[in-house]
């Protein structure tokens, strides 16, 4: 029974390569492939379930197949199964199977009914690697999946202003959480020199308690706690959550009205063994949790808009089960997940209908309005909820701003003497690490650092850059370089499979993206980063093809690079704190640069006014 | 130009004339989209409006010449357009043009040409950093129900109110203390803030003309609230005024906040002269081209109609016996289940008018605490009916209520309702019935309900409105509404005045679907109204007096056909007489067959339901589209619209037309004089050319003129939908309900000689401007020369089609499953699925 546990992965695998054969038009063989395969996976979810049941209801741990090991490290597909998985895989199986036969007539002659399908399934085969997932290694490809796909759903409307700028917007809190993931899986690994499994993490609690590394547990459960809270758009995040309301009402019921939302809940419940000793820990996702659920629920009471007014109630009902989860309810956190999810996405997919019910109630029901603007605090409660708590100008300018202005302290780094300059310094990272290393020997322990700063600072010279976007791109490559130069040295020893398992992958990526821009380029003269050009109006495939090199530039799953990323963490030391925030922040960056890029290139409004094209406030 | 002076109401006024009208949904009134621009001729029109906002405002060259490849635009119309409209020395040329001419086809528009300098200039993007909030604040204000914190002033003005709250606040909207002080001042004007933000007078003009249309969705609606309060059940003050004021204020506030220092008013950093947004567009040989490709286009369908009119040749209605008749609305949806209902039945005559049949008046439904206007949208009714007795209940679904969206209540509720919903999901999915949550057709007026049609005394009079017509109230709408549609003799034993309405799911659209000639709603009340004062005794005898004898074996009978669900329901039958109940059976056995039929004509449209099943599964499944929340396209509304036939059915009987015309009785042999014809005239341009327009725009410019795609809509405030949550208003109609049709401006054909027709729409300036300036196409039929004169330039010209030939459907049934679904949604495949005109055997 163990052994079938891979094939809730190679299900919707399958499913996702096999309708990528067929045209738009198809409808009916595209939806019928989502079709039979949602209801498949009910099938074998609820069998898989009852089977468990029957066998001792003891969790299984089941190891697939080692993609890589060396020294110390060793990435391994591997997968578990227990209660939470029991529950998040049948909910979701019903959710999927729901969706899917909805948006087969919903999405009728959409022109992107085809990519909703394969974003679906591929959204799918993202939510089963996090659920079913064994350790870290699987649960980040998942979640890596699942955030692109968030991304591509939410753009679904690729050719308009909005859709396009929330979608970043949501891309950029995901990638926050990918990269809380990464600093605790990287914590976790100097904390038991090995790659653990789920199985494994009380002991790996236990032994943070042996050797006194409480800091290093403490650090690592929080990193748990900011992925999940990005993820679950708990507060102070939980503004993307109605933003992110942009694509057809089908696909923002099941994302973020229901599964997508709940992954961070499912995060704590998966770690819980880790720091359910941790007291601080608990007290915080409470706390987080208690200040969503009253800020989201005041945030919901006075929203006129009937989507924002349902993501807002939902982000306050998961505030609730965070707190659930880290009292240990988590039954009840189980059963409180199911509930808030059919809900939501059953108000979410009938939310159109509300005129219609909602006016009715009026005709019958109305008692008007009486209130005077005597009392303050409800006043003040009023306004700052229709301004959402501030929490997205908190973000923007305490976030993203200061990168933002040093990005643009660094602007010359687009200048032709920028560039030569940071060719120059590039050869030299390049000779100092690989060709000359003893010549540099004095400044060696320097050495690292100056090279991830070198990296970070033109990661966010292109992050926020408004010029030319094929210089931008071409920065990113060479910012991959200082990070490799900066990491060999750090390490001392040199792994020349690693290198260029990290070094391929970025560079095949980077000269493919910049072939697209060349090939845009040609076309208009004009495709600097101050506008959106929306070129995946009339190059659709140029622009799929960027996304791929886009993807492979930052390390995404799809070239050995992703390998080669994961294993660069694990070479910096524990206590390198600055070494890895520089590096954390360059991993967080170089994504938001690099899809920054695609956007501005590829989508929003198309600059050609010789077709309709959207309004920008539309 | 340049010293041009700022008039703050002239501009007000300006905007106001040139922003969409569009009113809350739930009253969906078709209107036409470039309604500010009428007053010119129809392509003079849409090129300035399109050099203006830059809309799109016909199908593009590319489509045009790609039809014309596949035959749908007719190779000897267009020469002939072309040697009408160009002479016919230069045909070849002029069609080298059209087809092969290489045309710069980018449009930039001359409005959003001032504020785009903010982002230029100083890097700021001005409305990322207004918008949201002022829609969240707009739409708070305006909100009908969907908060649950109410907002917190009401009853005074959106000014005021926002007012009240920053000086009883601790926090505010504003970010700068500046700007917040300044409005608390209260010592600000639009020409102030505009002096402040713009600096120089005469851009001041196209500044307000860049903002609003930044945002055309929400300043229109402020602009239509401020027009016509009553749209909204729970009134609101505001003025485009306003508006405008709050969101300059807030601009001055992001500049301030973002900027600092470091910006100065806009006008004074730009080179760019003011742009004279309503300075003349002269047509460039592109426009040209368009009009000569639109032209043959519309034609290419027209010669097909105006031929088949002349072979089908309608003789002259029979004086046989009746078995029934059955008065429509002139509706062209309507238009199928008479050719249904006749063809099953050939002894029964039916008749089309406008479905609020002749009776104005506002109703109040049982409970309703407000009035429903039941008349075309211009019409000010001064009657109530109101409606007692009604049985039965109005149900509620809980799982809609807000009470899951609290803190406590969320938590409690969302458990239980969530597995509640859970079932429900699997219900929706397998088993589609009606619930409270569906807009339900019949749900207007409850069957068994009384109505308060006749005035018992002239004291009884509601909020200013006289409760019931007396009997000369009755008599003066009875009599217009028989002469109107020719029916004055040989009166069938039962007739039928069915009304239509249309039931939908999850579709906040759905007044769309309802009568147009009853602003948007349901028609049985006005159907059971006109059948009551018709049956009525007094109202009978002053009208014999008038020479209309109704024998007293006929009476009168209201329905409903509710175009989505193909159902008919009948109101009032207790009062037949036997002969009458025993014939009434039998008829209601007719109708079920021609819905029958209907269904499945329809059905062909539909890629759920395969149009070869069994007629009966056909029904049934066009029934549970009708309720089914996954559907978009419950029905196809007023799509395929074309024509406007106005003239005795007897013209059109032996024609398949697809459901593309609006059909009005008319019968010019009662009207020598065309005294009846003026009012028939009256609402035809605004009605139907109203909804054909718009459906046009629609069409043509679905993004920016039409409301895009409905999948992603959120509906905002209970009045509109909006994209996503920070979005515009999206006025106009979603692309599900555009794509079957083809945008080609109505053709009115009338029976009657010319020299009537035109005194009839010469009428009023208003009716005559449709006709004058192109929006409408109009030809008489001479009834007795048999043959069209088509008006142009003024004058009614003898039209000859150049269509000699049509095929005939022999086997309806087959012909219907043999029609092709159309490839893809784009126009060149979309209008394949529009059947040609055919004769019917």
């Amino acid at each position: 029974m163990n052994q079938l546990l891979p094939l809730f992965i190679v299900l919707p695998f399958i499913a996702f390569i096999f309708n990528l054969f067929f045209a738009n038009k198809k409808e009916k063989v595209i939806a019928a492939i989502a079709e039979i395969g949602t209801s498949l996976y009910i099938l074998s979810a609820i069998s898989f379930a009852i089977m468990w049941f029957i066998n001792g209801y003891t969790p299984i741990n089941q190891k697939l197949i080692t993609l890589y090991k060396t020294d110390g490290f060793e990435f391994v597909l591997n997968f578990y199964y227990d209660h939470i998985t029991a529950v998040y895989s049948v909910v979701g199986a019903f959710l999927f199977f729901f969706v899917a036969r909805f948006s087969r007539y919903y999405m009728h002659r959409d022109e992107g009914f085809k990519r909703f399908f394969n974003t679906f399934l591929f959204f799918l085969l993202g939510f089963n690697l996090i659920i079913f997932s064994g350790n870290f290694e699987t649960l980040f490809i998942g979640w890596e999946v699942i955030g692109l796909s968030s991304f591509l759903l939410i753009a679904f409307y690729r050719n308009r202003y909005l859709p396009v700028k929330n979608a970043y917007k949501v891309l950029s809190i995901y990638r926050l959480s990918d990269i809380a993931l990464i600093l605790a899986m990287w914590m976790l690994h100097h904390l038991t020199h090995q790659n653990i499994s789920f199985t494994q993490l009380t002991k790996a609690s236990a032994t943070a308690v042996e050797h006194q590394h409480t800091g290093m547990a403490l650090f690592i459960a929080l990193m748990f706690v900011l992925a999940a809270v990005a993820k679950s758009a708990q507060f102070p995040f939980t503004t993307w959550l109605p933003r992110a309301m942009e694509g057809p009402t089908s696909s923002s019921a099941i994302f973020y009205g229901s599964l997508s939302v709940h992954i961070g809940v499912f995060v704590l419940l998966r770690t819980y063994p880790f720091w359910q000793d941790i007291l601080l820990v608990k007290i915080i996702i409470i706390c987080v949790g208690a200040i969503t659920a009253i800020v989201s629920s005041l945030i919901a009471r006075v929203q006129p808009t009937v989507k924002t007014q349902i993501a807002y109630a939902s982000a306050a009902q998961i505030g609730i089960i965070f707190i659930e989860v880290a009292v240990g309810l988590h039954w009840l956190a189980l059963i409180h997940f199911a509930g808030n999810a059919f809900l939501r996405t059953y108000q979410l997919l009938v939310s159109p209908s509300v005129l219609n019910y909602l006016v009715h109630h009026q005709y019958f029901h109305h008692t008007a309005n009486t209130s005077t603007a005597d009392n303050k605090l409800k006043n003040s409660i009023y306004t700052l909820s229709i301004k959402e708590w501030n929490m997205d100008s908190i973000l923007h300018n305490y976030l993203w701003m200061p990168f933002k202005w040093i990005g643009r302290q660094v602007g010359f780094f687009e200048n032709i003497i920028g560039r030569v300059i940071i060719i120059v310094l590039g050869l030299l990272a390049i000779a100092a690490t690989f060709l000359y290393p003893i010549i540099f020997e004095s400044i060696n322990i320097y050495l690292p650092i100056a090279f991830m700063l070198a990296a970070l600072l033109i990661i966010l010279c292109s992050f926020s850059s408004r010029k030319s976007s094929r210089v931008a791109w071409g920065n990113l490559w060479i910012a991959h370089v200082f990070i490799i130069c900066a990491i060999v040295k750090n390490t001392g020893v040199l792994n020349w499979q690693q290198v260029a398992m990290y070094a391929s992958g970025v560079t095949v990526a980077s000269i493919v993206g910049s072939i697209c821009l060349y090939k845009i380029k040609k076309i208009d003269s004009d495709i600097s980063l101050n506008n959106y050009h929306g070129y995946v109006y009339e190059q659709k495939n140029t622009a799929f093809i960027f996304l791929l090199s886009a993807l492979g530039l930052l390390g995404f799953p799809i070239t050995a690079a992703f390998i080669g990323i994961d294993v660069f963490f694990t070479h910096i030391g524990a206590n390198q704190y600055a070494l890895i925030a520089l590096l954390a922040l360059s991993f967080l960056f170089i994504e938001l640069a690099a899809i920054r890029i695609y956007l501005r290139i590829f989508l929003g409004l198309h600059k050609k006014l010789d077709h309709p094209v959207a309004f920008r406030s539309s | 130009m340049s010293n041009k002076i700022f008039e703050e109401q002239h501009v007000l006024h300006e905007l106001k004339h040139y922003l969409p009208t569009q009113q809350a949904l739930k009253d969906f009134i078709h209107h036409n989209s470039l309604h500010a621009f009428q007053h010119m001729k129809f392509y003079d029109a849409i090129n300035k409006a399109s050099k203006i906002f830059g809309f799109q405002v016909s199908i593009e060259l590319k489509d045009f010449r790609e039809l014309y490849k596949t035959k749908r635009i007719r190779e000897d119309i267009l020469d002939k357009i072309i040697s009408e409209k160009k002479g016919s020395n230069v045909v070849i040329e002029w069609k080298q043009k059209l087809l092969n001419a290489e045309y710069d086809t980018i449009n930039q528009p001359r409005v959003g040409q001032l504020r785009k300098y903010w982002k230029e200039y100083f890097y700021i993007d001005l409305d990322n950093e207004v918008h949201p909030l002022l829609f969240r604040i707009i739409c708070s204000f305006l909100d009908q129900g969907v908060a649950i914190e109410n907002y917190p002033v009401a009853n005074k003005s959106f000014i005021e109110s926002i007012k009240d709250i920053e000086q009883n606040s601790f926090v505010s909207f504003f970010k700068t203390k500046k700007v917040k002080e300044l409005f608390l001042s209260g010592n600000y004007s639009i020409e102030s803030l505009l002096q402040l933000i713009v600096g120089k007078q005469e851009y001041f003009e196209q500044y307000l003309f860049d903002q609003a249309f930044a945002h055309h969705g929400w300043s229109g609606f402020i602009s239509a609230v401020e027009d016509n309060p009553q749209t909204l059940l729970d009134p609101k003050k505001i003025n485009l005024n306003e508006f405008i004021v709050f969101e300059l204020l807030l601009e001055l506030d992001a500049l301030n906040n973002k900027l600092g220092n470091n910006w100065k008013p806009i006008a004074t950093v730009t080179k760019e002269t003011a742009i004279d947004l309503f300075a003349d567009a002269p047509k460039n040989e592109l426009a040209k081209v368009i009009e000569i490709w639109q032209d043959a286009f519309e034609f290419s369908y027209y010669d097909t109609v105006m031929a088949g009119i002349l072979l089908a040749g309608g003789e002259d209605e029979n004086e046989n016996k009746k078995s029934f008749a059955a008065i429509f609305c002139i509706d062209e949806r309507e238009c199928s289940i008479r050719r249904h209902i006749e063809a099953t039945d050939n002894t029964c005559v039916t008749f089309g008018a406008p479905g609020f049949f002749g009776v104005e008046f506002y109703f109040k439904q049982q409970d309703n605490l407000f009035y429903d206007k039941l008349c075309p949208a211009p019409v000010t009714p001064k009657f109530l009916i109101k409606e007692y007795d009604a049985i039965t209940n109005k149900k509620s679904e809980p799982i809609y209520s807000k009470d899951a969206h609290g803190f406590l209540s969320g938590f409690l509720l969302s458990i239980p309702f969530g597995f509640w919903a859970f079932t429900k999901k699997i219900q929706l999915l397998f088993f589609p019935k009606m619930s409270p949550a569906i807009s339900d057709a019949y749900s207007h007026m409850d069957n068994q309900s009384v109505l308060t049609i006749e005035n018992k005394n002239a004291s009884d009079v509601e909020n200013g409105l006289q409760i019931g017509y007396t009997i000369d109230e009755m008599v003066a709408r009875a009599e217009g509404f028989l002469r109107g549609i020719g029916m004055v003799k040989n009166f069938a034993p039962i007739v039928y005045v069915v009304a239509h309405g249309s039931s939908s799911a999850n579709n906040p659209h759905h007044g769309a679907h309802d009568c147009g000639a009853c602003s948007g709603r349901p028609g049985a009340t006005n159907a059971r109204v006109m059948s009551y004062i018709l049956n009525n005794q007094k109202v009978r005898e002053v009208l014999a007096a008038k020479s209309i004898n109704i024998p007293s074996s006929t009476q009168f009978i209201g329905a409903m056909h509710d175009t989505a669900a193909d159902v008919m329901g009948y109101y009032d039958a207790t009062i037949l007489n036997d002969v009458n109940k025993i014939q009434h059976q039998k008829n209601i056995q007719s109708f079920e067959t021609a819905l029958d039929l209907n269904a499945k004509e329809r059905s062909r449209r539909f890629a759920s339901i395969n149009t070869k099943n069994e007629l009966q599964q056909v029904r049934k499944a066009i029934l549970n589209r009708s309720v089914s929340l996954f559907e978009p396209r419950p029905e196809l509304g007023h799509g395929t619209n074309t024509l406007a036939i106005i003239g005795r059915r007897d013209m059109t009987k032996g024609l398949f037309l697809d459901r593309r015309a609006f059909l009005n009785s008319y019968d010019y042999s009662t009207d020598p004089d065309g005294a009846i014809l003026t009012n028939v005239m009256k609402p035809i341009g605004l009605v139907c050319g109203g909804i054909n327009l718009e459906y046009y725009f629609s069409r043509v410019d679905n993004i920016k003129m039409g409301a895009g795609t409905k999948l992603p809509h959120n509906v905002m405030g209970l009045f509109g939908v909006a994209n996503s949550s920070d979005g515009d208003l999206r006025p106009g109609l979603p692309w599900q309900m555009i794509e079957v049709h083809d945008p080609v401006r109505l053709l009115v054909i009338v029976e009657h000689k010319p020299e009537v027709v035109l005194k009839a729409i010469q009428s009023s300036d208003e009716v005559f401007e449709w006709y004058k300036n192109e929006w409408v196409h109009i030809a008489a039929f001479h009834p007795t020369e048999k043959c069209f004169y088509y008006f142009k330039n003024g004058v009614f010209e003898k039209y000859m089609p150049l269509t000699n030939a049509l095929n005939t459907i022999d086997d309806m049934q087959a012909f219907i499953e043999s029609a092709k679904e159309m490839e893809t949604n784009h126009i060149v495949h979309a209008t394949k699925e529009n059947l040609e005109v055919h004769l019917l055997n």
